[in-house]
């Protein structure tokens, strides 16, 4: 995103929706230089180069995902920062977080400057590189952390790999917290895992597949809390999936430890007998858990244990994903969903539209020092404008993302997003 | 609309047509098989009218038809039970109604799959024309020339009823 | 949940109810699968004639698709199919090495191109028939000959055929299954198969090492102590110990094994006196079983070999059979439209 003047943009006919809640009546923004510079009358009478109608339209702050596959450097056949970063302003994402699991790893300074390089130059969206913890993710040898904090690294994770063991998760973590860097670490205890990949409940049971015990995520909680207490450091854990982890971080976070979590949209929506049929696109790590472990998970992003919502997007190459389950790439092709999936949750009264809301902004803005997403006079023009009772179907032709795995295809979903800005400039729709 | 043909009369004629058979050919110890289900009815009577010692054999034909690519599988097929050798014995082969002649066709593979039998002699209560195999009973109770919309239906086991239906246009 | 995810039953029957796959018993319903063991009567009668063969599946092509070997599974598919004047092709496919190359996308286009009409296929990876049934052009059958830890649904029906000759009918019968049923596709489908056709009480008999986690969700009951889950049993199905189950603290030692969880003949006079014994083969002697109790007068081990060709024909025969329905009416509706 270059430094020359920004064309301004005042949206119109729009109600203001933010974690506080939603504005009763419409008001005029108005956009200059990556800023909202005017809101309501102030916006009107100002002179702007364009114009976006909002009506029927929610505008909310720009969606942030702290967990987003981009594929790119290394897997040009699944993804790359332009098609990927495309779809996530498609789903009113302002911002994503690049997982460091790229070919090659993001653990050097040199791929850390390729992606904020690429992603200036095709980027449809702000991408903040996150850097791998370890050397290759191996888990074995620390990363350099200072050097790709400098080099634009937001914090520090190890994709889905594990530590090796609980001496390097230890150190790993006392040297982050001597810079203020936060660890953002999915919790997996390998042994237990194994070369599973399904809840090992009933539907593992029945289809014999190979299953990942909940005590294999929890047993990880419980271990990275208690270093993670111990080193003082802040840790965020990815992805959780099961009720009882949701319990460990609520009681860890009043005893005052440092710790955040997020959960996938898809845990909130999906349990395991999305896999009854064998369909690989539900072949997702963690897995998908059992209904009480949804309900435990919805519940923590209502009471705000789970503070961000997270996409997973993984996209794959069609080829991952046709072969017999086992034998598939895990991952849903799912940033363009997000928002939609959510609304489901709002109609059934599982989540209100300003938690919702909140576990895609604020919560996440918080993980990564970012200013609390608001929409006022002064606040980075980061907007996400939808119409929450439009409908769109996602396809292999509409998906914009180069995965086209999506949680839903085919039937229509809720919400449709008509416009995304991402620091002040039109990232969605795109020409 | 239903009529019914004296069906005892028919078993009479069948019974005398069979003996004559039996008789100009000279075969001395038939064994009786019927094809499912009413061919097997007619066997069981014909055995107690011939006074046959042997049990008679019953033949389910679903594995032999020659429409399995248009029809597919009888559903409900049932095993086919010869309690005899067919190998070298003269075979009475009885069935209800004989038509197009492809059910004979099926009746005569599968005896074969059991033995190479002396020979056959075809036997069955009703002839209905309409050929499409050059496959001719050897002895008939009647042959009936049927409009389109009737149908024959042979009732059993007990009593054997020979019911000539008229169907809707 | 919002995503409606392709059942089973869906993709193995036809619009009217009728077989066209043949993946697994989960969901097929009770007069079906009385339906497969009635037409497989028939077939037995067929197998005790002098010509073992009936023309039905005359002039077409049923592949055995093995991604992992098994000489006597495919043996009893082979000659199955060639009872049913079927043309066979053995394809031993080693995964090893086809998976440097060929993916098994590649490999199924492959093989249609062939004009095969059916597949049976056996892999290592639950799901693979699934998987295979979703991929291949409409018209072609697939049969499971074993997947993964999933299914093995004709051995299953096979057993299930030999419960039926020796006890008449399911109803009021209690049926164990001892041994590794965590690894076991066959116990899963017998699980299946048992409920389904209405026995009285299925229950799993096991260390706790050997049973998949949520097993009573299956729909049976768990007895860690063998001598008390012989107790008034009417059936006894004995699973096949793989040795390389002492590695990874599964089990201590065969020895163990055998002396808790072994079937001899001591705890099986615990069983009703008419306790029919089956094992699915091939038989580890004194690791499982006590010969005395395999080659005895309560074993039906050699009648379930038998039975497995007729299964496998009426399964072949059915599944072959749905394909033709579906395609008449396709036809039908095509020249409708």
């Amino acid at each position: 995103m270059s430094e020359d003047r920004q064309t301004s943009i005042r949206i119109v006919n729009g109600r203001r929706l933010t974690a506080q809640g939603e504005a009763a009546g419409t008001e005029s923004l108005l956009i200059e230089n990556g800023r909202i510079a005017a809101v309501g009358e102030a916006a009107d009478r100002r002179h702007a180069d364009q114009q976006l109608d909002a009506q029927d339209c929610r505008v909310a702050p720009g969606f942030i995902d702290l967990c987003c596959y981009l594929r790119e450097p290394g897997n040009s056949q699944k993804g790359n920062i332009a098609s990927e970063t495309l779809a996530a302003a498609r789903g009113g994402f302002a911002t994503v977080c690049a997982s460091p699991e790229s070919s090659p790893v993001n653990d050097s300074t040199a791929v850390t400057h390729l992606i904020r390089d690429t992603a200036t130059a095709r980027g449809a969206v702000r991408v903040l590189p996150i850097g791998a913890a370890t050397r290759a993710l191996e888990g074995e040898l620390l990363s350099d952390m200072a050097g790709l904090s400098a080099a634009g690294c937001v914090a520090f994770s190890n994709g889905s790999a594990v530590f090796r063991n609980a001496r390097i998760l230890r150190r790993c973590m006392a040297y982050a917290q001597t810079f203020g860097y936060t660890l953002m670490l999915q919790p997996r205890n390998q042994a237990l895992s194994a070369d599973g990949f399904a809840h090992d409940g009933q539907v593992a049971a029945r289809l014999g597949l190979l299953g990942i015990p909940e005590v294999a995520e929890t047993a990880a909680v419980m271990e990275m809390l208690l270093l993670a207490e111990e080193a003082g450091v802040r840790l965020h854990l990815s992805q959780l999936s099961t009720a009882r982890s949701v319990d460990m971080v609520a009681d860890a976070q009043q005893r005052g430890v440092a710790v955040t979590a997020d959960v996938a949209m898809h845990h909130l929506v999906l349990t395991e007998n999305a896999l009854s049929g064998f369909d690989s696109r539900f072949h997702v790590l963690p897995p998908l858990r059992t209904e009480a472990d949804r309900q435990r998970l919805l519940a923590g992003v209502r009471d705000g244990v789970i503070g961000s919502i997270v996409s997973q997007h993984q996209p794959q190459d069609p080829a991952a994903k046709r072969a017999p389950l086992g034998e598939t790439g895990p991952g849903l092709s799912s940033v363009e969903s997000v928002l939609s999936l959510g609304l489901t949750l709002v109609e059934r009264d599982e989540l209100t539209l300003p938690q919702l809301i909140g576990a895609l902004t604020q919560g996440p803005a918080a993980v990564l020092d970012r200013p609390v997403a608001g929409l006022n006079e002064g606040d980075e023009a980061d907007i996400c404008i939808f119409d929450p009772r439009a409908h769109w179907v996602a396809s292999a032709e509409t998906l914009m993302s180069m995965g086209k795995h999506a949680p839903v295809t085919g039937s229509p979903l809720p919400g449709v997003i008509r416009y995304t800005l991402s620091g002040g400039r039109l990232a969605w729709p795109v020409g | 609309m239903t009529a019914l043909l004296d069906t005892d009369q028919l078993l009479n004629e069948l019974e005398a047509g069979l003996r004559e058979q039996l008789t100009s050919r000279a075969v001395t110890s038939p064994a009786l098989i019927g094809i499912r289900t009413g061919g097997v009815w007619l066997a069981d009577a014909m055995n107690k009218r011939l006074g046959l010692e042997q049990p008679f054999g019953e033949l389910d034909i679903s594995f032999y038809r020659d429409d399995f690519s248009r029809i597919g599988l009888n559903p409900r097929v049932c095993p086919s039970h010869l309690p005899f050798e067919t190998e070298d014995r003269d075979i009475i082969l009885i069935d209800d109604v004989i038509m197009s002649g492809r059910t004979i066709r099926a009746a005569m593979n599968e005896i074969f799959d059991y033995g190479r039998p002396a020979s056959i002699i075809l036997c069955t209560l009703i002839d209905l024309g309409a050929r499409e195999l050059p496959i001719q009973p050897d002895v008939v109770g009647r042959t009936l020339s049927l409009q389109s919309h009737q149908r024959v239906k042979l009732q059993g086991p007990a009593p054997l009823k020979l019911e000539l239906r008229e169907t809707g246009q | 949940m919002t995503a409606i995810a392709t059942s089973d039953t869906a993709l193995q029957l036809t619009r009217d109810g009728q077989l066209k796959h043949f993946l697994t018993l989960d969901g097929l319903q009770r007069p079906l699968l009385t339906d497969i063991l009635d037409t497989a009567d028939s077939f037995i009668e067929v197998g005790e004639r002098t010509i073992k063969k009936v023309p039905l599946l005359r002039g077409r092509t049923v592949v055995n698709l093995f991604f992992e070997s098994s000489t006597r599974t495919r043996s009893t598919f082979e000659l199955a199919a060639k009872r049913l004047s079927a043309d066979v092709l053995n394809l031993d496919i080693n995964t090893s090495a086809t998976s440097k190359g060929e993916s098994l996308s590649d490999t199924l286009l492959n093989l249609e191109a062939m004009a095969s009409d059916m597949f049976v296929v056996r892999h290592s990876q639950s799901g693979a028939p699934h998987f295979i049934a979703q991929s291949v052009t409409p018209g072609v059958a697939i049969v499971n000959a074993g997947d993964g830890r999933h299914a093995h649904p004709t051995q299953a029906m096979l057993d299930m055929l030999t419960i039926r000759q020796h006890k008449g009918s399911f109803e009021g019968l209690k049926v164990a299954i001892v041994g590794d049923v965590l690894h076991s596709r066959v116990a899963r489908s017998q699980i299946a198969a048992l409920n389904t056709l209405g026995v009285a009480e299925v229950r799993v008999i096991a260390p706790g090492t050997l049973l998949p986690r949520d097993v009573e969700s299956l729909g049976c009951k768990v007895q860690y102590d063998m001598r008390a889950g012989l107790k008034d049993l009417d059936v006894v199905i004995m699973l096949r110990l793989q040795r390389e189950r002492m590695q990874g603290a599964l089990l201590p030692s065969e020895r163990e094994f055998y002396r808790l969880y072994g079937l001899n003949t001591e705890k099986l006079a615990l069983a009703r006196p008419d306790c029919i014994v089956m094992h699915p083969g091939p038989i580890n002697r004194g690791v499982e079983i006590e010969s005395a109790v395999a080659d005895g007068p309560q074993s039906v081990i050699l009648n379930q070999v038998t039975n497995g060709i007729a299964v496998r024909m009426a399964v072949m025969s059915m599944a072959m059979s749905g394909q033709v329905a579906e395609r008449t009416r396709g036809q039908a509706e095509g020249e409708q439209a």
